[in-house]
């Protein structure tokens, strides 16, 4: 018979240690919403599980050089009731209130969402246009990484097995910046994105364009950042022919596979449709026009 | 009696659910809920290729791992010989259902059991599965209908010759059986049409997605006698078919009717009961099986996949000269699509001199088809009731006015042969003519569809008991598996006729030693057939109590009359005496003949049929494809609403349905023909917020066959969703999307070809 441990250390070198000495497999908990559910399906079969939770600060938002910091474990529902960072960072709050259910929301992660490695995890769009860093702890000790060197491909990450996020950090904000996730699912909730897309950007006072990050998730064996697109906006207002080029960009940067949730042919012209339509919510509200929750 | 006419104090009313509070509060039993000590748990061992056969069974190993108790395969159970089954929904083969419980030579589909393990628990029972060494050897396999019949498919059967075609075939095939229906003269009908439409249309196949997974508790004691703890819609059912998988005598097996967490006529037929049973006699010990929701998916009936060809001819003026209709319905695995009601249910709305349908029942590698709302109708009407839309648009008919023209009323003649008798689909029509939301303007970038459907409703046989307690309080016991309401109604109807309120009457499911024969819960039976049985015990025991109060003043019983709960004299002539209450008359009825009971057993007869007609708005997101149900409204002659908000709920839950089998709901298979899609996640069903308020218009004609006028309406409000969808799409945006699902890679394929 088949055993597995748990262990809920209270800090980060004992979480470490424990990683680091398991002998099989050893999966990070955080709020559990995919780990549970691979566990129960047979799909993962752990020998150790470290629950971080107890960790101290790997829940909670802070503010920090002008910027936030949010913990690793931070539950959705947590993020979304924080009004300071829904201010600053509405797309990435709507991408993560996207995930499952109210139920779901009081555990699920961010940390979570981006290390289960799904290319579409859908607040992992948003966390790349944000231009988000990952604050990993491990034997190694501390080190800071971009988000978007997290995920290598399908449930694959580039931390150690020793390795786990501690925290994410979000840069600060100059004026007239926002950003804004919009999916596509067939329903209208409780679904697994199609496509999905993360816009971060900034304008000057004419409303130009002056900076944008553009992602694009389940196009590509990963969530990925696609530079054209950004290229797309930035010099531009929201113009029909600037609409059209980052339409374009997105629908030559996804490569995406025909799965049980879509074709190649839908899913590449859907990047395209919900590019322009995620750009236009974040140029609204980078401008002060308020806009409603993307669905 | 009949109380059609009658002023009604109970009937009609909308007290408070009786299974609602232990519902919500999460005390109500289902299947799974049930344990006992010293359970073992059953697990089934199911196959992963599509179609292969079985070299051999291996299951040493298995049984040599410490906690694992007992093991099956087909080998222990008898190799019992075809034979049409006696009780169920839709047609069922004893031999095909044991097969399909646990495969011999060969596993159909993926996910066929092949054996099963009990063990002390679920670890060792999966691992003891992992230990069975199974030698298959892969066979070509076939998922789609018309696959199935192209002359070089894999054949499933080699003893399946097609009946219903002369002379009868001598090589095996996949069509299992041809059926045809005629009336007048279709040809002769087309050549004298002025206008003639055509269209082929596919559905796909969709499972009835009940929340409660299959799950039972049995118990097998040395001296033959079986217990068993189960959901289904019909213990008895699950008795027949147990003992006859067995070997048994029904005698032997009391089955105890869980709480159900739904059923849309998915749980009319057994899987795991008679395999828990052969558990427990080999380790013992009671067992207990649940399915994972995988299992539901991959080993529980949906209902058929059709291909379907439709032609209509009409004159100018809009009547409708000819029609003609191809069905290919997919079975599953083993014989017993519903080709029958598909055929007799797509014009079964109009008055058609000339009509010609042909249907096929095809097997192929899935799981085999069970009984879901309406079993046949919504797949045949979504083909018909999209080219009726056809046919309006090239007429330049307004939709409505084309089926007013076309309607039944008493007195046609169906194609199938019944003649249509006190029916409520003209009323129906005029209700949408005079509805707001028919008569307010389509809103601009929206589209409105209009669609109706027909469902026969059945009777059968019921069994009703009417206790009347010492306090005078009431129970009411029938064998009616509760999955839609009838516990709430039969009480109403025995309260009714008793003069209480309906909180004085307790309606019970008894089990199967407890109470006489019940056909399942199924075609909408239970509150017509079960609710007459038990209006008539009620009935006697008013009879009963009369008897009682006349002994009691010593005078004769017809001068006595029975009135809001009391016995009172008759008038002046039969003497001045204070009425008799219920309770006053229990309380006395040890001295006045003993314990007031009654019970009804009859074959109720003379089910009223059932229509409906559902208006729908949609938009439709042009780059994306995606559909958004505005506005739904769904009209439907329900005879008498017993208990209207369960009408309600039931014409808004098959509306509900609907719309997933309209827009998402479908199986996933890939090229090893396995099912990609076996949960909720990806098999999608409406979610609430896909879902607008579903505004349920009950028209009320009475059904004079039943007491109070009662007609069958869980079945109907499923069959009309798909074509109203479909031609609401049509409105908005001038595409008829033929095949479902209409999901959004395809709809926005369909704007990409238009363009």
């Amino acid at each position: 018979m088949s055993s597995l441990s748990y262990a809920a250390p209270t800090s980060v070198d004992d979480a470490v240690k424990l990683l680091a000495g398991s002998s099989g497999l050893a999966k990070v908990l955080s709020g559990g919403t995919d780990l549970l559910v691979q566990l129960r399906s047979g799909r993962v079969k752990p020998e150790l599980i470290v629950d971080t939770k107890k960790i101290p600060g790997i829940i909670g938002i802070r503010e920090e050089n002008g910027g936030f910091v949010i913990g690793a474990g931070t539950p959705g529902a947590v993020v979304e009731a924080h009004a300071g960072l829904t201010a600053a960072w509405p797309g990435l709050v709507e991408a993560l209130d996207l995930i499952g259910s109210t139920q779901i929301q009081g555990r699920c992660s961010l940390a979570g969402n981006l290390c289960n490695g799904s290319p579409a995890a859908d607040s992992v769009p948003a966390l790349f246009a944000a231009n988000a860093i990952a604050v990993v702890v491990g034997s190694k000790g501390r080190r800071e990484i971009p988000v978007e060197q997290i995920p290598t491909g399908p449930g694959r990450t580039s931390l150690a097995k020793d390795e786990f996020i501690l925290e994410f950090k979000l840069p600060p904000r100059p004026a007239r910046s926002s950003d804004a996730y919009l999916r596509f699912i067939p329903r209208t909730e409780m679904d697994i994105a199609v496509v999905g897309c993360g816009v971060s950007l900034t304008l000057d006072a004419k409303g130009v364009c002056t900076a944008a990050r553009v992602a694009l998730g389940a196009v590509a064996p990963t969530v990925i950042m696609v530079p054209a697109a950004a290229a797309a906006l930035i010099g531009h207002t929201l113009d029909a022919d600037t609409l059209a080029k980052l339409d374009a960009a997105a629908q030559a940067a996804a490569k995406p596979i025909s799965d049980k949730r879509g074709t190649i042919e839908y899913r590449t012209k859907i990047a395209g449709v919900l590019a322009r339509r995620t750009a236009a919510i974040a140029f609204d509200r980078a401008a002060g026009i308020k806009n409603g929750k993307a669905h | 009696m009949n109380y059609i006419d009658s002023s009604l104090k109970v009937v009609g009313t909308r007290p408070i659910r009786p299974d609602g509070v232990d519902k919500v509060t999460g005390r109500a039993v289902f299947a799974a809920d049930t344990r006992a000590s010293g359970m073992l748990w059953g697990k089934m061992l199911r196959s992963p290729h599509a179609h292969a056969r079985i070299v051999s069974i291996d299951t040493t190993k298995a049984e040599a791992l410490k906690g694992v108790f007992g093991v099956v395969t087909a080998a222990d159970f008898p190799d019992i010989p075809s034979e049409e089954a006696f009780v169920g929904e839709g047609p069922m083969n004893f031999r095909d259902l044991a097969l399909n419980c646990m495969a011999r030579t060969k596993v159909l589909y993926e996910g066929h059991a092949l054996a099963a393990v009990a063990a002390s628990t679920q670890a060792i029972a999966d691992e003891a599965l992992a230990l069975i060494d199974v030698k298959y050897e892969i066979l070509p396999h076939v998922i789609d209908v018309e696959a199935a019949m192209a002359p070089n498919a894999p054949i499933l059967h080699d003893d399946m010759f097609t009946s219903g075609v002369d002379p009868k075939p001598t090589k095996p095939s996949n069509i299992a059986k041809v059926v045809t229906f005629r009336k007048g003269d279709v040809e002769a009908g087309f050549k004298d049409a002025d206008v003639i439409v055509e269209g082929t249309y596919t559905t796909q196949p969709v499972h009835q997605a009940y929340i409660e997974p299959h799950a039972c508790l049995a118990t097998y004691s040395p001296d033959g006698q079986v217990q068993i703890h189960s959901s289904s819609q019909g213990h008895f059912m699950v008795r027949a078919y147990t003992a006859k998988l067995l070997g048994m005598n029904m005698s032997n097996i009391r089955v105890n009717p869980a709480e159900i967490g739904g059923g849309f006529g998915g749980k009319t037929l057994v899987y795991l009961e008679p395999i828990a049973v052969a558990l427990s006699k080999k380790s013992g010990r009671t067992v207990k099986m649940q399915m994972t929701r995988e299992d539901v998916f991959k080993a529980s009936g949906p209902t058929s996949g059709a291909w379907m060809e439709v032609k209509i001819g009409a004159k100018k003026d809009g009547t409708i000269v000819a029609a003609k209709q191809v069905l290919k319905y997919q079975a599953g695995a083993f014989a017993g699509s519903p080709i029958g009601p598909g055929c007799m249910c797509g014009f079964a709305m109009y008055d058609l001199p000339n009509v010609d349908v042909v249907g096929y029942d095809v097997v192929s590698n899935r799981p085999k088809v069970a009984a879901y709302r309406a079993p046949g109708a919504p797949i045949t009407s979504f083909a018909v009731e999209s080219l009726m839309d056809e046919l309006a648009i090239k007429l330049g008919i307004d939709a409505l006015t084309l089926r007013e023209k076309n309607a039944a009323k008493n007195g046609t003649k169906t194609h199938y042969g019944p003649t249509h008798q006190n029916i409520g689909f003209t009323a129906v029509l005029a209700a949408v003519k005079s509805h707001p939301h028919w008569k307010s303007p389509v809103k601009p970038g929206q589209g409105r569809g209009l669609a109706t459907g027909f469902w026969f409703n059945i009777g059968g046989e019921s069994t009703a008991q009417v206790h009347v307690n010492e306090d005078g309080s009431v129970t009411a016991a029938t064998g009616s598996p509760d999955i839609g309401g009838s516990r709430a109604s039969i009480g109403m109807m025995v309260a009714e006729v008793l003069g209480v309120p309906a909180t004085s009457v307790r309606t019970i499911v008894a089990d199967t030693a407890s109470i006489g024969f019940t056909h399942v819960t199924g075609g909408s039976r239970v509150t017509f057939a079960t609710g007459m049985a038990a209006t008539q015990a009620a009935e006697k025991i008013v009879e009963d109590l009369k008897k009682r109060a006349a002994q009691t003043w010593d005078i004769p019983v017809e001068a006595v009359e029975w009135k809001d709960g009391k016995a009172y004299p008759a008038g002046s002539n039969a003497g001045a005496f204070e009425p008799l209450d219920l309770a006053t008359l229990a309380l006395k009825a040890a001295r006045t003949g003993g314990p007031l009971i009654a019970e009804v057993s009859i074959n109720a007869q003379g089910a009223g049929p059932g229509f409906g007609a559902h208006i729908c708005d949609v938009t439709v997101d042009k780059e994306t494809g995606h559909v958004t149900i505005e506005r739904y409204t769904a009209v439907q002659d329900v005879g008498k609403a017993i208990h209207p908000s369960y009408v309600e709920g039931q014409i808004q839950g098959g509306a509900a349905q609907g719309i997933g089998w309209a827009l998402n709901e479908e199986y996933i298979y890939n090229a090893k023909g396995q099912m990609e899609n076996a949960g909720f996640l990806d098999y999608r069903v409406p979610v609430a917020s896909d879902v607008p308020m579903i505004e349920a218009v009950l028209v009320e004609v009475p059904n004079p066959r039943h007491p109070f006028g009662a007609r069958g309406v869980g079945e109907v409000p499923i069959v009309p969703p798909m074509a109203a969808i479909a031609n609401a799409i049509r409105s908005a945006t001038g595409l008829r999307m033929p095949d479902l699902p209409m999901s959004p890679p395809k709809v926005r394929a369909a704007f990409d070809a238009q363009a």
